[in-house]
C-alpha cells in the first residue's frame, strides 16, 4: 500500500516538474484551488468556526483574491502555519501566498525572499496593566515585572523603550501569549506586553475585562501583510492590487451593497475603472475586467471587513486608529487605479 | 480420684476469640500503614491536609461548572463571580476535539465504525483464547480501515489488498529456494499488480464509492490515535527487523541497522518531524508532494522503530548462550532458530519495553502540533483557544485532552500487566 502510494507520488513528481516552471497564477487557475497559509489561530484575524469555516481578516484577503482569481471566494485550501512553518511554506511552494499577521521587516523582504504586497493592518507594540495598579502611561512602568513572549521582536523592543527612558523592568519570559495571559492574571507580571490588536482580544475574552487597562504608548511598529514569494511579479501585482482594490473600494464608497449599482457605470471615472465598466485593467493583470467586483463582493470593502471581524461592534473592539483611511488621517492608503 | 486430677485439664478446646481492637480490622491497618512511627504520624497529617485543601480548593471549580453556554463570556456571567469551570466549550466542540474541525460531520459514523472495529481487529492479537479465525479479519482489517477514513473507491483499498496477498503467495512459493530471491520476486510481483490495479482503479473509481476526505481534513484524537496505532503496528516488525540486523554476523547489514538506530536515536523526534513537515517539501518540485500524513508517518515509524529495536536487542542478548547453541546442535537454520527458540523468549523479555516505548510513541503524536497539524492538543492551542469565544479557557480543555490520553494510555499498560502474568515472564 505504502509502496504504491510512494510510486504514484513520484510518478506525478516527474510528470508536473515540467509545469513548475509556469506562473503562479497559471498555476492556480489550473489547480482550480488557491493554497493561502493563515495563522494556526488569531482571534478576529483567523479562526475556524464550531462549523470548520474559515473566518476574521486576514483570511478575508485569501477569499477576495480567491474570488478575484477564481471566481469562487470559497476555492482555497487554507493550509495553517505556525510562527515557525509560515516561510518556509511559502518559500518551498507549498503555499501560494501568506495572509497570516507577518510583519514587514527589511530582513525578511530582502534576505528570506519574499515580497509584502501591501499591508492590511499596522500593529503596534502596547503594554497591558491590571487598572488597579493605577498606571496610566508606559513611562511610569519603572521597576515593573513584564511578561513576554520568548524570541520575538517585542522582547527587543521591550529592552529599547525600557533603556531609552532609563527605567529597569524585571522580565517574566513565557513561550505563548496563553501563556502569558495565565502569567498575568495569576499575578506573575505586573504587565504584559504584545502587539495592541492581540492585547485587545486577549483583554475582551477576561473575566472582567474593565478591570484591565491597555495603556496608549506604541513602543515599535508591526505593519502586517500578505506577502508572495520573490520572483513572480505578475502574481505578486494580482494579490498586491486586489488589496488595494478593497483599500480603494473604501476610499470611493463602494460597499457590498451598493455594489451592483456601482458596477453598472457611474460618473466617477476610477470608480468604474476599479469596476470594470471603463479600462483594461483586469485584462493587464491577466484577469478580467470584473476582478475587483468579485473581490469586493465577498465581504465588502476593507472598512467593511474591518468592522466585521475586528471593528467596535465586535468582541475583539479595535478603533480604527491609524488603521483609518488617509482621508481620516490614518495610514490605510492605495496609489490610484488607473 | 481421676476425676479431681481431671479438674486442671480443659476438656474442650477453647473457642477462637476476636483479636484485640488495635490488632484487627481498620484499626490494626491504619496503625500499619499510617502511624507506624512518629515521623509516619506526622507525614499522615500532612498528606491529609494537603489532600483535603485539594478537594476543598477544586470541588467547587467542578461543582459550579457550566455546561451550556455559547462563549466563555456567556460563562462568566452564568457564573456571576463564582469559581468554576466553563465546560460548556467541552460540549460545543467535542466534535472538534474528536475529529478536528474539517472532517464532515455527516461522515462522522465512518471513524467511529473504523475505532470499533480496530478493536474487533485487535482482539484475536491481543488474547489468545480467542478463535484463530477472527485472524482472516485482523488482516484485512488496515485496507478496511483505509477506505472508511480517508473514502474513495473500495477498489483502491481491495487492489491494496490482493496485490499484497499476490505478494505472500509469491514469497511462500519460492521462499524455499532463497530468502532473497524470495522477497525480490514478491515485491516485483506485488508492484506489478499496483500498477495494474492502480489503471482498474481509475476507471471504475464510483464503485462503493465513500465521500473522499483528503489527509489533510483529519485531526483531533482520532489523528491522535491513527498516527499512534499505524506507527506502533508498522514499527514492531521493523525494530525485530533492525535488532536482528544489529546482531547479525555480516557486516554491511550490522552497520546499517547501527547507523540506522544511533542516527535516529541520537535525533529528538521533533526534529524529524520538522524534516517530514518543512525540509521534505524543497525536495518535491512545486505544487507536488507526498501527503503529510504519510510524511510524518514515516517519521514516527522510524523513531518507534529504533526504540523497539533496542528494547528487543535487550531481551535477545538476556537469553543465555546456550539457547543459540541448543538450536545450531539441532540442525536448525538460522530462521527457524529465531522464529522457534530465540525470538519468542526474547519477546516475552520485551514486553514491558516494547509496551513503555510504544504508550510514549501515542502521547508523542501530539507533538504533531508544533508542525501546524490539528490533532488533540492542536485542535486546543489552534483554532478553540484562539477563537473568540472561547479564547482564555485553559484548564478544562487540557484537562479534557489529558483524561482521554490517560484512559487510553492506563488501559494499554494495564493489559501489558496482563499480558506479562499470561505468559509467566518471570519463569522463564
Amino acid at each position: 500500500m505504502k509502496k504504491s502510494v510512494i510510486i504514484s507520488a513520484v510518478t506525478v513528481a516527474g510528470l508536473t516538474a515540467g509545469a513548475a516552471f509556469a506562473g503562479t497564477l497559471d498555476d492556480v487557475q489550473a489547480r482550480g484551488k488557491l493554497n493561502c497559509g493563515v495563522s494556526t489561530g488569531v482571534p478576529g484575524f483567523a479562526e475556524p468556526d464550531a462549523n470548520g469555516v474559515w473566518q476574521g481578516f486576514d483570511v478575508a484577503v485569501c477569499r477576495a483574491v480567491a474570488a478575484a482569481v477564481l471566481n469562487d471566494s470559497d476555492a482555497i485550501e487554507f493550509v495553517p502555519t505556525t510562527g515557525k512553518t509560515r516561510f518556509t511554506a511559502l518559500a518551498s511552494g507549498e503555499i501560494d501566498m501568506l495572509a497570516r499577521n507577518t510583519t514587514w521587516t527589511f530582513s525578511r523582504d530582502v534576505d528570506l525572499k519574499f515580497e509584502f504586497v501591501g499591508v492590511n493592518y499596522y500593529d503596534g507594540q502596547g503594554f497591558m496593566a491590571k487598572a488597579d495598579l493605577g498606571v496610566s502611561s508606559a513611562t511610569e512602568l519603572d521597576g515593573a515585572t513584564v511578561c513576554i513572549q520568548t524570541g520575538t521582536t517585542t522582547e527587543l523592543n521591550l529592552a529599547d523603550f525600557f533603556r531609552s527612558n532609563n527605567m529597569s523592568y524585571e522580565p517574566v519570559p513565557v513561550e505563548t501569549g496563553s501563556e502569558a495571559v495565565t502569567n498575568y492574571m495569576a499575578g506573575a507580571c505586573d504587565v504584559f506586553t504584545t502587539d495592541r490588536s492581540a492585547l485587545a482580544a486577549r483583554r475582551a475574552n477576561m473575566e472582567n475585562p474593565d478591570e484591565h487597562v491597555v495603556l496608549p504608548e506604541i513602543v515599535s511598529k508591526e505593519p502586517l501583510g500578505p506577502l508572495v514569494r520573490h520572483g513572480d511579479n505578475n502574481w505578486g501585482d494580482v494579490v498586491r492590487w486586489t488589496l488595494n482594490a478593497l483599500i480603494t473600494a473604501e476610499e470611493l464608497g463602494v460597499t457590498q451593497a451598493n455594489l451592483d449599482e456601482m458596477s453598472k457605470g457611474t460618473n466617477n471615472p476610477e470608480m468604474n475603472r476599479l469596476l470594470g465598466s471603463e479600462g483594461t485593467l483586469g485584462e493587464m493583470l491577466g484577469l478580467d475586467a470584473e476582478w475587483a467586483k468579485r473581490a469586493i463582493a465577498v465581504s465588502g470593502n476593507y472598512g467593511e471587513i474591518f468592522e466585521n471581524n475586528i471593528g467596535e461592534s465586535t468582541n475583539i473592539g479595535l478603533a480604527r486608529g491609524v488603521n483609518a483611511k488617509w482621508t481620516d488621517g490614518g495610514l490605510i492608503y492605495s496609489p490610484p487605479f488607473r | 480420684m481421676s476425676g479431681d486430677n481431671n479438674s486442671f485439664v480443659r476438656k474442650e478446646m477453647i473457642s477462637e476469640r476476636i483479636p484485640p481492637t488495635t490488632e484487627r480490622g481498620l484499626v490494626k491497618w491504619v496503625r500499619e500503614n499510617l502511624f507506624s512511627s512518629a515521623f509516619n504520624a506526622i507525614m499522615t497529617f500532612v498528606s491529609l491536609w494537603f489532600i483535603y485543601s485539594l478537594v476543598v480548593a477544586a470541588a467547587p471549580w467542578f461543582l459550579n461548572g457550566i455546561w451550556d453556554a455559547e462563549t466563555v463570556r456567556e460563562c462568566y456571567d452564568l457564573l456571576d463571580g463564582k469559581s468554576g469551570a466553563c465546560f460548556a466549550v467541552l460540549n460545543e466542540r467535542f466534535p472538534q476535539l474528536i475529529y478536528g474541525f474539517k472532517y464532515p460531520s455527516s461522515e462522522y459514523w465512518r471513524p467511529n465504525l473504523a475505532s470499533v472495529l480496530l478493536l474487533v481487529a485487535l482482539a484475536p492479537i491481543l488474547f489468545r483464547k480467542l478463535p484463530r479465525r477472527l485472524l482472516a479479519f485482523s488482516a484485512v482489517y488496515p485496507f478496511l480501515a483505509f477506505w472508511l477514513i480517508w473514502g474513495g473507491s473500495i477498489l483502491t483499498s481491495v487492489s491494496a489488498f490482493l496485490g499484497c496477498v499476490i505478494a505472500i503467495v509469491c514469497y511462500s512459493r519460492f521462499s524455499s529456494r532463497s530468502f532473497a530471491i524470495a522477497v525480490l520476486i514478491s515485491l516485483i510481483a506485488a508492484n506489478v499488480w499496483w500498477i495494474i490495479g492502480g489503471y482498474i482503479v481509475d476507471l471504475n473509481d464510483s464503485i462503493l464509492a465513500l465521500k473522499d476526505v483528503p489527509s489533510r481534513d483529519l485531526g483531533g484524537f482520532m489523528l491522535n490515535l491513527l498516527l499512534g496505532t499505524i506507527a506502533v503496528c508498522l514499527s514492531i516488525p521493523l525494530g525485530i527487523a533492525l535488532a536482528l540486523g544489529r546482531q547479525s554476523d555480516m557486516p554491511i547489514i550490522k552497520w546499517i541497522c547501527v547507523f540506522f538506530i544511533e542516527f535516529i536515536r541520537g535525533v529528538p523526534l521533533i526534529t524529524l518531524l520538522f524534516v517530514a513537515n518543512v525540509i521534505l517539501a524543497f525536495f518535491f518540485p512545486p505544487g507536488t508532494s507526498l501527503d503529510l500524513i504519510l510524511r510524518v508517518l514515516i517519521m514516527m515509524t522510524f523513531f518507534n522503530a529504533a526504540y523497539i529495536a533496542e528494547v528487543v536487542r535487550g531481551g535477545l542478548a538476556a537469553l543465555s548462550k546456550g539457547q543459540y547453541e541448543a538450536a545450531d546442535s539441532i540442525g536448525l537454520d538460522y530462521t527457524q532458530s529465531m522464529r522457534f527458540i530465540i525470538l519468542p523468549q526474547a519477546l516475552k523479555i520485551s514486553i514491558p519495553g516494547i509496551v513503555n516505548v510504544s504508550v510514549g510513541m501515542l502521547k508523542d503524536t501530539t507533538l504533531v502540533s508544533i508542525i501546524s497539524m490539528f490533532d488533540l492538543v492542536g485542535m486546543i492551542r489552534g483554532p478553540i483557544l484562539s477563537s473568540t469565544d472561547w479564547n482564555g479557557v485553559y484548564w478544562e480543555l487540557f484537562g479534557a485532552a489529558a483524561a482521554i490520553f490517560f484512559v487510553i494510555c492506563f488501559s494499554v499498560s494495564k493489559y501489558s500487566q496482563w499480558l506479562e502474568r499470561q505468559l509467566e515472564t518471570d519463569r522463564r
